[in-house]
C-alpha cells in the first residue's frame, strides 16, 4: 500500500511498479472520455486515421465535468467521475490502439479492461465518487477541447492539466489483480452467510 | 409581515443553495466517526478525500457534487396557513434561478424526446410532495438527490409469511448488489408496509430523520440497529473498496400493510445527503430551522 507521486507522461516500468491498493497523485496531462468519444476515437482509429492528440502521454478521466468559459478562457466547475463500467465496452480495444497507461474513473471495470491492462501495462485507479471540488481543487487549467460542438460539453474531450490529483487508488493493477471485483467476491459469500444467520 | 413572492424565492434559492453547498451537522459527525472506526487505509482515504471535499465546499460554496439530482421539495403544511398557494410559484423560479447561476445541474430530461431544457423545470418537476398538518405553519424540506442512489432504490412485494426476516434478507441482498455503485458510505431509508407506493414514499421520508435518531418504536429501533450491523458486515466499504463502513445509518418508517402484502422500498442516498428545511411561520417569518 505505497504512495506514489507520479508525472505524464508514464513509462511502463513506472506502471508495472504499482500494485492494487497503492496511491496515486497525479500532476501532468488528463484528458476526459465517456461512451461518446470512445466511439469516435476508436472508429477513427480502424480508419487508420489520427486524433488530434496521443493519448499514450495523458492519463484517461472518465469524466463529464461542468465547464463556464469566462473572458474566453474554459474554468472547470465541477468534475467527479462517472461510473467506468459504461466503458468496458470499448476500453480493451482503447488501450490496445492508443496505450493510454493510465485510467482514472469510479466503480471499477470488468475483466476485459483487467486482460488489456496486463498485456499493455496500464491501470486503472480509482477516485472517490462526487468529490467534485477536491478535483476542481486539483485541475489548473484546461489546456484543449476537441469535438465540443459534436459531442456537448459532458461527451467533449477535455484536455486538462492538473497538479497532485488524488487520492487514486490502484483497483486494476497490470499484474491482473482487480480489486473492485475481488471485494465483490468476499461480499457475496459474506451475504450468504447473514442470510442463513437471520 | 407580510410574505411576498420576492421575498420566498429568495428563501428558497437560499434553501437549495445549503442543500447541495452544505452537509448538515449529523451526516458530518457521521462520516468523521467513520474515518475514525476504520482501519482499513484504502477506506481511510475515502473518507478523507469526502471530508475534505466537504470542506472546500462549504468554503467556495460550490455544490459539493456535480450531481444535484432531481430537484425535490418536501412539504409539510399547516392546515390554517395562508401562504400555500405562494409555495410552488416560488419554488419553481428559485429552481431556474439555481440552475442559472450553476449552483445545481441542468438534470431534467423528457423521457420521451431525451431533450434537456436546461433550467431543472419540467412536468411534475421541481417534485413537491405535499402533506396537510395541524397549524399554521409551513415546514420546506429540500431533498437534492443524486441519480446514482437512486438508481438502486429497490421495491419488493414480499409474501407476508417471510415476515421480518424477509425484510432483513431483502435489504442486506439489495446492499449487497447494489456495491460501490451508490457512492457509499450510504443512508438507507426503509419503508416497510403500506401499498408499493407508500412503502418507497415512507423510505425516503425516512432519509429527512437526522441520522442517529432511532425510530420512537423500540421494537424498530432494534431493528434499524440490527440491520445497520449485518448491512456494514458486508465489507463493502467507502466506495465499494472494502471497509466497516457501507452505510453510516439505516432509518425505519411504517405503514400498515394489506393482509396479502408486505411491502419493502428500499431507498438510497450516498454520503452525498444533501438536506435542508426551513419553516415559514403563520406571520410569514422564515425561520432556518
Ligand atoms: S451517488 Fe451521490 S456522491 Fe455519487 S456521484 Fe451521485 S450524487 Fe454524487
Amino acid at each position: 500500500m505505497a504512495e506514489y507521486h507520479l508525472k505524464t507522461p508514464l513509462s511502463e516500468n513506472e506502471i508495472r511498479r504499482l500494485v492494487v491498493g497503492d496511491t496515486v497523485y497525479l500532476t501532468g496531462k488528463i484528458f476526459t472520455a465517456r461512451d461518446e468519444a470512445h466511439k469516435k476515437m476508436l472508429e477513427t482509429y480502424e480508419r487508420r486515421e489520427e486524433i488530434p492528440f496521443n493519448p499514450a502521454e495523458m492519463a484517461m478521466f472518465h469524466c463529464g465535468p461542468i465547464i463556464k468559459k469566462k473572458n474566453g478562457k474554459w474554468f472547470v466547475v465541477a468534475a467527479g467521475p462517472t461510473t467506468s463500467s459504461r466503458m468496458e465496452l470499448f476500453e480493451d480495444k482503447f488501450i490496445e490502439f492508443y496505450r493510454t497507461r493510465m485510467i482514472i474513473g469510479k466503480g471499477g471495470m470488468g475483466e476485459r479492461t483487467a486482460e488489456a491492462m496486463k498485456k499493455h501495462g496500464a491501470v486503472y485507479v480509482a477516485y472517490t465518487g462526487g468529490a467534485a471540488v477536491l478535483a476542481v481543487e486539483a485541475i489548473k487549467e484546461v489546456e484543449d477541447v476537441y469535438w465540443l460542438d459534436e459531442l456537448g460539453m459532458p461527451e467533449a474531450v477535455w484536455i486538462m492539466r492538473v497538479e497532485n490529483f488524488g487520492p487514486l487508488i490502484v483497483t486494476i493493477d497490470s499484474h491482473g489483480r482487480n480489486l473492485a471485483m475481488e471485494i465483490m467476491e468476499k461480499v457475496e459469500k459474506k451475504k450468504l452467510e447473514i442470510i442463513k444467520n437471520l | 409581515m407580510s410574505l411576498t413572492h420576492e421575498s420566498l424565492v429568495k428563501a428558497f434559492y437560499e434553501l437549495i443553495k445549503k442543500a447541495v453547498t452544505e452537509l448538515s451537522p449529523d451526516v458530518v459527525k457521521a462520516l468523521e466517526n467513520a474515518y475514525e472506526r476504520e482501519e482499513n487505509v484504502v477506506a481511510k482515504k475515502q473518507l478523507e478525500a469526502i471530508l475534505t471535499n466537504i470542506k472546500l465546499a462549504g468554503e467556495r460554496k460550490l455544490p459539493m457534487c456535480q450531481d444535484t439530482g432531481i430537484q425535490t421539495f418536501y412539504i409539510e403544511a399547516g392546515f390554517h396557513t395562508p401562504h400555500l398557494e405562494k409555495l410552488k410559484p416560488a419554488i419553481t423560479e428559485a429552481v431556474r434561478k439555481a440552475t442559472a447561476d450553476a449552483l445545481i445541474r441542468p438534470n431534467t430530461v423528457n423521457p420521451f424526446t431525451g431533450v434537456n431544457e436546461g433550467d431543472n423545470t419540467g412536468r411534475y418537476i421541481p417534485y413537491i410532495s405535499w402533506e396537510l398538518v395541524e397549524g399554521n405553519e409551513i415546514r420546506v424540506y429540500a431533498l437534492p438527490k443524486g441519480g446514482g442512489s437512486e438508481n438502486m432504490c429497490k421495491l419488493g412485494m414480499l409474501r407476508p409469511g417471510e415476515g421480518i426476516k424477509g425484510v432483513k434478507r431483502f435489504v442486506v441482498e439489495a446492499v449487497a448488489s447494489a456495491g460501490g455503485k451508490p457512492c457509499p458510505p450510504v443512508i438507507l431509508g426503509v419503508g416497510i408496509g403500506g401499498g408499493a407506493d407508500l412503502a418507497l414514499k415512507l423510505g425516503k421520508k425516512a432519509l429527512l430523520r437526522p441520522l442517529g435518531r432511532r425510530n420512537p418504536d423500540e421494537r424498530i429501533a432494534k431493528l434499524e440497529r440490527e440491520l445497520l450491523e449485518e448491512v456494514n458486515s458486508l465489507g463493502i466499504g467507502p466506495m465499494g473498496l472494502g471497509g466497516k463502513t457501507t452505510a453510516l445509518d439505516i432509518l425505519i418508517e411504517w405503514a400498515h400493510r394489506h393482509p396479502a402484502s408486505l411491502p419493502v422500498g428500499v431507498v438510497f442516498q450516498c454520503w452525498a445527503d444533501r438536506k435542508a428545511f426551513i419553516t415559514i411561520k403563520g406571520d410569514g417569518e422564515i425561520e432556518w430551522r
